[in-house]
């Protein structure tokens, strides 16, 4: 019985073993090529930089200096790191207004909020590009005006649930003793909402940051790119040879960023994108 | 508290309702309008009727195609994608030691996004189908598994974290009284196990579901430039924008009709899940 047990262990450990080895090979195979020099990646992509092949750190000077990249990741920095302010703060007010005033009009805004989850960005892909444009809103403030809007559905919705389970009697208190609204919203209700905080937070931090077709139709493939963008540029964009050499290290950059968060916060990112499975 | 916080409505929700105003609900209205309309640009619009509608069966080739192709795309990834989600986490939930380590590596996929996801899955199907001197383009069955291989990739980390919380959540008495009485471990599996994680399985059908429904950006990386490995968002996104000339009003006004059309169809799967979830979900 022992043995059978000790045989049946190895086996598991075995078989995910090798399922971690092939979850990893994608990325592991990215980051070998981008050693490699510019005709050795598309002609013998699974073998290991050496010798001739190898070309040190040369890709990564490259990728930085030729396609703006430090540029494209400054921009998709920015615009993620004000977004996502923008909406946890401004939604948790607007969430909170909603659940307490009750009439037909908040009704209705919640409506439209959750009604806003379910359609597909390329119901307003077009309408909401022209929109943007006639009202200027083709920069870096402009753009996080639009996610704002675009993020307002799910996360209004996850700060609703939440607040609806917190008791009025506490924020009367506090007026009653002479506290106004904002005061209280921002002493008393705002920390008790810092769990779905951190969950919106995550998850319109991952939205934002990959984005690709929203920044790419209001901000263009210029100055104003963000990584995706400039990724997705690099790749197929222009003609003539592709410096596939370069493009792997901006693939890389790309995403070690994403891997460093996730390793310190795994535990709130599963938990923000499992909960956020509500996103249709 | 109703009465005071009431006139502070241009502090707590103005700000949002402006930004939802100007990104969705101006957007969506008048995107259904132009969908009866031929516009070169939204402000010339000229009103058709239903010719879009019609014109998506009779002059555009690719909807049906697309969609077609979506529906296949869709069922192949609901199937494998859950199967093996569900296989990892029954191993990740044999109480040994170090399986946070495995969760995390296979969770770790889920954060890349669809654009440099496609284009590292690009690299890589491409490099084995170079050994046989032809690329993705080739043949548009390459494209179709290339992206269920990207789809499962990313996706089965997320399923089986919920499969594992379903696991969890099933009493140890259960599968001891089994045991005892002699059950066999398949047995187990068919009789206790599944039975006692079908809520996990609707979440993450649906999940899956409207997931590779409305994929898009792996899509673009991996094959937007075969015109016949186009899923439906990204046939979309060509009918406006790949488009020039003289009918070029003509096409947006399909574009916008099978936009609408795409929207009815993602809302009756949310509608349908909505009802076989019970709104569970909706409510917490």
């Amino acid at each position: 019985m022992k043995t059978k047990r000790i045989f049946n262990n190895a086996a598991t450990y075995l078989a995910l073993i090798l399922l971690a080895a092939a979850f990893l090979a994608p990325v592991f195979i990215v980051v070998m090529n981008s050693f490699k020099g510019n005709f050795y990646i598309s002609d013998e992509p699974f073998t290991v930089p050496k010798g001739e092949t190898f070309v040190g750190t040369e890709n990564y000077v490259k990728g930085f200096t030729q396609s703006d990249f430090l540029q494209a990741f400054i921009n998709s920095a920015l615009i993620t790191v004000l977004s996502v302010a923008c909406i946890v703060l401004l939604t948790a007010m607007a969430a909170w207004y909603i659940v307490r005033v009750r009439n037909r009009f908040t009704r209705l805004l919640y409506y439209l909020f959750t009604f806003s989850m379910i359609v597909p960005f390329q119901m307003v892909m077009y309408t909401m590009t022209y929109l943007a444009f006639e009202l200027e809103l083709s920069s870096i403030p402009g753009i996080v005006f639009i996610y704002l809007g675009f993020g307002s559905g799910l996360s209004v919705f996850m700060f609703s649930g939440f607040i609806k389970s917190i008791p009025a009697e506490l924020e009367e208190a506090a007026v009653i003793d002479g506290c106004d609204p904002i005061r209280a919203f921002f002493m008393i209700i705002f920390p008790i909402l810092r769990p779905t905080a951190i969950t919106v937070a995550i998850l319109n931090a991952m939205w934002v940051w990959n984005d690709y077709l929203l920044p790419y139709l209001v901000l263009g493939s210029g100055k104003k790119r963000t990584l995706p963008v400039a990724v997705q540029m690099a790749l197929t964009g222009g003609y003539g040879n592709k410096d596939m050499g370069a493009l792997m290290a901006m693939l890389v950059l790309a995403i070690v960023p994403i891997i460093v968060f996730y390793l310190f916060c795994q535990k709130y990112i599963i938990k923000g994108v499992v909960a956020g499975a509500v996103k249709g | 508290m109703q009465k005071s916080l009431k006139k502070y409505f241009p502090v707590f929700v103005l700000p949002v309702l402006a930004a939802f105003a100007v990104s969705f609900i101006v957007p969506f209205v008048t995107g259904v309008y132009l969908s009866f309309t031929h516009f070169k640009t939204v402000d010339s619009s000229e009103w058709v009727g239903l010719a879009n509608y019609i014109g998506i069966i009779t002059e555009d080739e690719t909807f049906l195609p697309s969609l077609a192709l979506t529906l296949r795309f869709t069922i192949v990834s609901i199937v494998t994608v859950n199967v093996l989600a569900f296989a990892l986490a029954l191993l990740l939930t044999r109480k040994l030691k170090g399986t946070n380590f495995f969760r995390t590596v296979f969770f770790m996929p889920n954060l890349i996004g669809g654009i440099v996801l496609g284009h590292i899955w690009s690299l890589i199907i491409n490099g084995v189908l170079g050994f046989f001197g032809v690329d993705i383009t080739y043949d548009p069955n390459y494209g179709f598994w290339g992206l269920v291989f990207v789809m499962n990739w990313q996706m089965i980390g997320y399923m089986m974290i919920i499969y594992i919380a379903g696991l969890q959540n099933i009493p140890d008495h259960i599968n001891e009284a089994a045991a005892i009485d002699g059950a066999s471990p398949a047995r187990k599996l068919f009789g206790i196990t599944i039975p006692m994680v079908m809520p996990s399985v609707t979440i993450c059908t649906f999940l899956t579901l409207t997931n590779s429904f409305k994929l898009f950006d792996q899509n673009l990386a991996l094959n937007g430039k075969a015109a016949d490995t186009s899923l439906l968002a990204l046939d979309i996104y060509k009918t406006f924008y790949d488009h020039t000339g003289l009918r070029l009003a003509e096409w947006h006004g399909i574009g916008q009709a099978k936009a609408v059309i795409f929207f009815l169809l993602v809302a009756a799967i949310a509608f349908i899940q909505l009802r076989a979830t019970g709104g569970r979900e909706v409510e917490n």
